[in-house]
């Protein structure tokens, strides 16, 4: 690993000054990706700035019923947090769905959110990726993508985020608080992430003059009946194959409210509103969330080694949405 | 810059840090580059080798130690992260040399065959059993805003997929961890 200068500011606007004094900072939450990506020469950052002291780390409920969740609140904590797994299960289903025991008391909101690929590509260096060179090609197109996106992929690139929790989140409408020298502004999150397009080294929308301070979640009623499933290699600590979050009110058997978002199938979260849009109304039966799902999958196309994931998803959504149309039955 | 700043707080150029370890109840002044894993410091200047150093990247788990009581992975951590914090590994846990229930758990249900993974594994069962006795759910519990979680074997499973036992051990360290659980829920193992 590359040496570097390391800080930890005590308040927001001192991280600020740090990030904009130096090109190659990088902010680090609980490490567990960049350290990671530092060790491997992927991330080289000459200055590391340690979020973590920040006063960000609280989970408060605002006057409008939102919950307001502090970038350096760690996973483990929000997935435990009684407003979350009474209000949201699906985002703490989530949370405890991603990586394992340690790495959820280690990783914070923020960093979960600015996380990179796991692409095995992205992660060689004598492999060709646009992502980490750009120009330089993508290996994943013609390798092993078992892994890789089927949605909201372009031939420069076909890596999915890796989050669990930003798929929730995606559902659930959530806002990201940023801040930076020109003042606070908010960004959904469903907007946070960019697509690849000839540009897979642009991530998200945060400057590089920018840090996370918060992910706010407006009321959602339909969130109580929630939930967050995911197919993976391998029963527990894998990244997901494809997974669903949803959240669904039914009211004498019509869908009266409707949230889905998919991971692990394109490079961001993946909704699609127009095909929650051809629910609401409509009978809470198999028949119907087969149309949502093929109104969400539109356009999704297979590689060499994850065509597989096409179907998987449309079954994991049908089978997501008449599990909680179930429980709306029971109650 | 404040002027009770403390040390970590100033921008420096590349270089040492003062940092202060707080290991197994003792207090350990070290001056480190930032890029020292909490690790290998523990290891490499401590001689805390209870530590294991297995994939060095996040993925076995036989590096986990306690960080405030929090289970974490020391490879992935900096070690001028935890200036000033406390800091449990296996060596703090055999008070004067005698085991903790756990560690004997461990002998008595076979926990283990090359013993590698079995430092990770015991500081791992300390947090998630401390995580689970504060209500913490987990990927397998049914609700997850139920006020009591059973400790079952599922449950046990899934709280410790992040330690990876190549000897596979996992049904020896599985009832390990079940009978200290239901000791410290009051029910007879």
């Amino acid at each position: 690993m590359r040496n570097f200068s390391f800080h930890k500011p005590a308040t927001v606007s001192e991280a600020l000054v740090l990030l904009s004094r130096r090109d190659g900072a990088k902010l680090l939450g609980g490490g567990t990706n960049l350290v990671d990506l530092m060790r491997e020469n992927i991330e080289q950052p000459t200055a590391v700035i340690d979020v973590t002291g920040l006063p960000l780390g609280a989970v408060t409920e605002g006057p409008r019923g939102e919950i307001v969740v502090g970038a350096t609140t760690r996973n483990s904590a929000l997935a435990g947090h009684r407003l979350i797994r009474e209000r949201f299960p699906v985002l703490s289903e989530a949370l405890l769905a991603g990586a394992s025991g340690q790495i959820r008391n280690m990783a914070t909101v923020g960093g979960n959110i600015m996380q990179r690929t796991r692409c095995s590509y992205f992660y060689d260096e004598a492999a060709r990726c646009n992502k980490r060179s750009p120009g330089a090609g993508c290996d994943a197109l013609g390798g092993f993508n078992r892994m890789h996106a089927i949605l909201g992929a372009s031939p420069s690139c076909i890596a999915t985020h890796p989050s669990d929790m930003c798929v929730a989140l995606a559902a659930l409408d959530a806002v990201v608080h940023v801040t930076g020298p020109d003042g606070a502004r908010v960004i959904p999150l469903i907007d946070f992430h960019r697509l690849p397009g000839e540009h897979p080294e642009q991530e998200t929308r945060l400057r590089p003059d920018e840090l996370i301070t918060a992910v706010e979640l407006p009321p959602l009623g339909a969130a109580r009946r929630s939930s967050y499933r995911k197919v993976r290699d391998r029963a527990s600590y894998a990244f997901a194959l494809v997974s669903v979050a949803a959240a669904l009110e039914v009211e004498d058997g019509l869908v009266r409210t409707l949230r889905l978002a998919l991971g692990g199938v394109a490079p961001k979260p993946w909704r699609v509103a127009a095909a929650e849009a051809t629910a609401v109304g409509a009978a809470a039966t198999p028949e119907t969330f087969q149309r949502v799902a093929d109104a969400t999958l539109a356009g999704a196309v297979g590689h060499a080694h994850n065509g597989f994931k096409i179907e998987l998803a449309r079954r994991l959504i049908v089978h997501s949405l008449a599990e909680l149309a179930r429980t709306e039955d029971a109650r | 810059m404040k002027a009770n700043d403390t040390h970590h707080d100033r921008p420096t150029d590349p270089g040492d840090h003062p940092v202060t370890l707080r290991v197994n109840g003792a207090t350990h002044r070290l001056t480190l580059e930032p890029r020292v894993s909490l690790l290998d410091a523990l290891r490499e200047r401590l001689h805390l080798t209870g530590s294991k150093k297995g994939c060095n990247q996040g993925a076995c788990g036989a590096c986990t130690v306690l960080v405030n009581g929090q289970r974490v992975l020391s490879c992935l951590t900096l070690a001028v992260q935890c200036d000033g914090e406390a800091i449990t590994t296996i060596e703090g846990l055999a008070a004067e040399g005698r085991l903790s229930p756990l560690q004997q758990a461990f002998i008595d249900h076979d926990g283990f065959q090359c013993g590698y993974c079995t430092p990770g594994q015991i500081c791992s069962a300390m947090g998630m059993l401390a995580e689970h006795g504060e209500g913490m759910p987990s990927a397998v519990t049914r609700d997850v805003a139920a006020t009591s979680i059973d400790l079952s074997e599922a449950e046990i499973k899934e709280r410790m997929s992040g330690n990876l036992c190549r000897c596979g051990a996992y049904e020896g360290i599985h009832a390990a961890i079940h009978q200290i659980g239901r000791a410290a829920r009051g029910t007879a193992p």
